[in-house]
């Protein structure tokens, strides 16, 4: 690159103002006027732009990456269009800045993986822990590949149990899990994805009608597990209830009873490491309310209308310690053979889907709770 | 494949003879154009003639398409929009841009989804149906995610209505479309959980208004009744309690018709008639001043499954879930016939110069000729193994379908 003109280093300096007015926008659509005319800036300003926009979007917000996100393809459209070479050194070097933002690094890599489709095989296979799920993917796809063509078991369960450590998604976890266990070896999948399959329950409280899930039930005012009420059917106390699935299901239709038009509680404690953020991913047909060390992180009213893993995901703020966890789950009285289950999955994970596994199970004990 | 240059020549003089601007609140409306799902009226009829015999000659172009995608197409003058979906959570919103005449894509535009991206395996998140007006394009997203474009593709605004308001979602997906009255974007976004219309500004993309709806899930698009005279547009928003008359403007109720309706199919106007998939199917029309309605009839025998109904030349049609065309007298909801097509479908069939156009999930075209005593099918075309659950879209002489992974455009040899 040779030395800028006069106008371009006026048109560079604008650029740090213009990325800081898209970095600035926020929801109901507040600063899109102002955005407008920066990502104009931005997109006129050409290629030399391509790698401060990249920047900004580090420790962005999810808003404002997607006009960050606008104002790369803008630039890089018209520079693929008009026939000039991109910085392709300096992206690279990005991509491989695991510091940087997860969207803009695969951003910048499809962009000159278009112009260079060899890429794949140089960057991907050492990401197999990269911040980014997407790139995690395709790290676990390759390897999931190759050992799929081994006709060593021996180095198959190797290539397997490699994958198995940078896989975060179902259906790669499923995969490999079923080609481990089919060569004989042990798989911990709850344990994988950070599962929690330990938890105290009471119940049933009423909600005929569905009434029930606005009722405040002493469990939501404080958690005494030696502690009896008055429940649905009669006296209810605290019991222990462990999952045994794969993926954390607790199944109260089935392990206990599948009381119509009722509400229960499930709590347990978490052992952080740190004072940290994490996700509880949440999967459930029925309506529920979440409480972590006391405080409403979310609640949804909703009946039967399908449970996957990580349908919701609500971030939550762990105390360095002991923290309890507190789920309210409501059934309602709903006859169709589909409206019939009863149940939750949760899990403790970062973004990226990987698990965050409790500092210390004899802790949690020792909080009270089972876990 | 290329449409041949005599062709070209006869659409050009064609599209010059025959095309009408509309002015519809200050703003000139090409009426060979289809602006939004079920066309610039939302009610699927259009005025353009089609070609009447499908055959492989009639494909003018197919281009392959990213990720997923149920949405249909939009075409302005000779821009076509389309929407799609990919990544293992459907967490990446594209939005394309192609040359409607020679197939070739102009720009892609890629997003990440803000809201919830869950869906179940039919539908995925680029399930609804893309609008436009003169100057820009507004996408929408099962996760809530409403973003304006110019036609350029450089982003006007972006409003992630999906954390904005983070429980109205549906772990089904949500289907609903978006349409443009006037200068206002009207937006559905009704779950169990949380259940809202709004009117958004299509310059600023603020809020001009923000009504609550019923709480309940809900998977049909709004659509409309065209002002004239004094007489004002209005935006009809549907639900399992009803159709509800607003002013697109200031979201201010007109009128309520509750006796409930489908959460699935959506209501359709001509003219002076309003067809709600209610009870069956029932009609109504309104008064001089729009300010209420009248119920016409009702019909129990004309229940739509996923398609909405479709009024054209004086009948109203249906498809049911066998995949029976019904025709029925739009004036009285008596049914005068019916056709047996293979279904299912999931699109809602076009009517374009006395014909119906239609695709069924198996990837297999329909042209049918509906005639007062019967329905007569001119052409059938399977054109893919894919599956297709998008409704078609016909603007200047030719007709569009998408499947996931491909788009075809169809025109006269």
């Amino acid at each position: 690159m040779g030395t800028l003109s006069a106008q371009e280093a006026a048109d560079g300096l604008k650029a740090p103002e213009a990325i800081a007015v898209l970095r600035a926008v926020q929801p109901q659509s507040k600063g899109s006027g102002d955005a407008r005319k920066a990502l104009e800036t931005l997109i006129s300003g050409g290629s030399k732009n391509l790698l401060p926009i990249l920047k900004g979007f580090r420790d962005s917000t999810p808003l404002a990456a997607n006009w960050l996100c606008n104002a790369f393809s803008g630039i890089a459209d018209a520079e693929t269009t008009a026939g000039r070479t991109l910085p392709a050194d300096s992206m690279l070097a990005f991509v491989n800045d695991t510091a940087e933002s997860p969207i803009a690094r695969r951003l910048a890599y499809e962009t000159l993986l278009a112009g260079d489709p060899s890429l794949k095989e140089k960057l991907i296979p050492s990401m197999l822990l990269d911040p980014s799920p997407e790139f995690r993917r395709d790290a676990v796809t390759m390897l999931l590949e190759n050992a799929a063509k081994l006709e060593d078991s021996a180095a198959a369960v190797a290539l397997y149990q490699q994958a198995l450590k940078g896989a975060v998604h179902e259906d790669q976890v499923k995969t490999i899990a079923k080609a481990l266990r089919d060569a004989g070896q042990p798989v911990d999948v709850r344990k994988h994805f950070g599962f929690l399959a330990q938890w105290q329950m009471i119940g049933p409280f009423d909600n005929k009608d569905e009434k029930g899930f606005a009722v405040s039930y002493p469990p939501e005012s404080q958690l005494d597990f030696q502690a009896e009420y008055d429940g649905q059917l009669g006296k209810v106390s605290w019991q222990p209830l462990a999952s045994e699935d794969d993926f954390g299901v607790v199944d109260i239709a089935k392990q206990i009873k599948n009381f119509k038009g009722s509400a229960m509680y499930a709590a347990t404690a978490y052992q952080s490491a740190a004072d940290q953020t994490v996700e509880l991913r949440l999967g459930t047909p029925n309506a529920w309310k979440l409480w972590v060390n006391g405080k409403l992180e979310f609640e949804r009213e909703e009946y039967h209308r399908s449970s996957q893993m990580d349908q919701y995901v609500v971030p939550v703020r762990l105390n360095s310690g002991a923290n309890t966890i507190l789920l309210k789950i409501c059934q309602n009285e709903m006859d169709q053979d589909w409206a019939q289950r009863y149940q939750f999955q949760i899990r403790v994970s970062d973004a990226t889907g990987a698990a965050v596994l409790p500092a210390s199970a004899t802790a949690s004990r020792a909080a009270g709770v089972n876990q | 494949m290329r449409t041949p240059p005599m062709f070209n020549l006869f659409k050009t003089v064609k599209i010059v003879m025959t095309c009408a601007f509309l002015l519809v609140a200050g703003r000139s409306v090409d009426s060979a154009d289809w602006r939004q799902f079920r066309g610039n009226e939302a009610n699927s009829v259009t005025q353009e003639v089609l070609p009447t015999e499908l055959s492989g000659d009639s494909i003018a172009w197919k281009v392959a398409l990213p990720g997923r995608g149920v949405s249909g197409p939009i075409i302005i003058g000779n821009r076509l929009f389309l929407t799609a979906s990919s990544g293992y959570s459907q967490d990446r919103l594209h939005v394309l841009c192609f040359d409607s005449e020679s197939g070739k894509q102009l720009w892609e535009r890629q997003f990440k989804a803000l809201g919830r991206t869950t869906c179940h395996d039919k539908m995925c998140n680029a399930t609804p149906t893309m609008a436009g007006d003169n100057e820009r394009v507004y996408a929408f997203y099962s996760s809530n995610d409403l973003i304006c474009l110019d036609h350029d593709g450089n982003l006007q605004w972006f409003r992630a209505l999906g954390s904005e308001f983070p429980n109205a979602s549906n772990s089904l997906g949500m289907s609903s479309s978006p349409i443009v009255i006037g200068s206002t974007v009207v937006v559905q976004v009704e779950s169990d959980a949380e259940a809202f219309a709004c009117g958004v500004d299509c310059e600023s993309g603020e809020t001009k208004w923000q009504i609550d709806r019923p709480h309940a899930a809900n998977w049909t698009s709004p659509t409309l009744i065209r002002g004239s005279g004094d007489r004002p547009s209005l935006a009809l928003l549907q639900s399992s309690k009803g159709l509800t008359a607003v002013d697109p403007e200031t979201g201010a109720v007109v009128w309520n018709f509750a006796k409930g309706a489908s959460t699935i199919p959506s209501a359709t106007v001509s003219g002076e008639t309003i067809v709600i998939p209610s009870n069956g199917l029932t009609a109504l029309t309104p008064s001089e001043d729009g300010a209420s309605f009248t119920e016409i009839w009702n019909a129990s025998n004309l229940s739509p499954a996923t398609s909405s109904p479709v009024v054209m030349d004086g009948l109203a049609f249906t498809l049911n879930s066998a995949g029976a065309l019904s025709a029925a007298n739009a004036q009285t909801g008596e049914r005068v016939w019916q056709l047996r097509l293979k279904g299912p479908f999931s699109g809602t069939p076009i009517a374009a110069g006395g014909h119906l156009y239609m695709f069924n999930e198996g990837g297999t075209a329909f042209v049918v000729r509906p005639e007062a005593d019967k329905g007569t099918i001119l052409s059938e075309l399977d054109i893919t193994e894919d599956v297709i659950l998008s409704s078609p879209a016909a603007a200047h002489s030719a007709l569009f379908v998408r499947s996931d992974g491909s788009l075809w455009k169809f025109s006269r040899p």
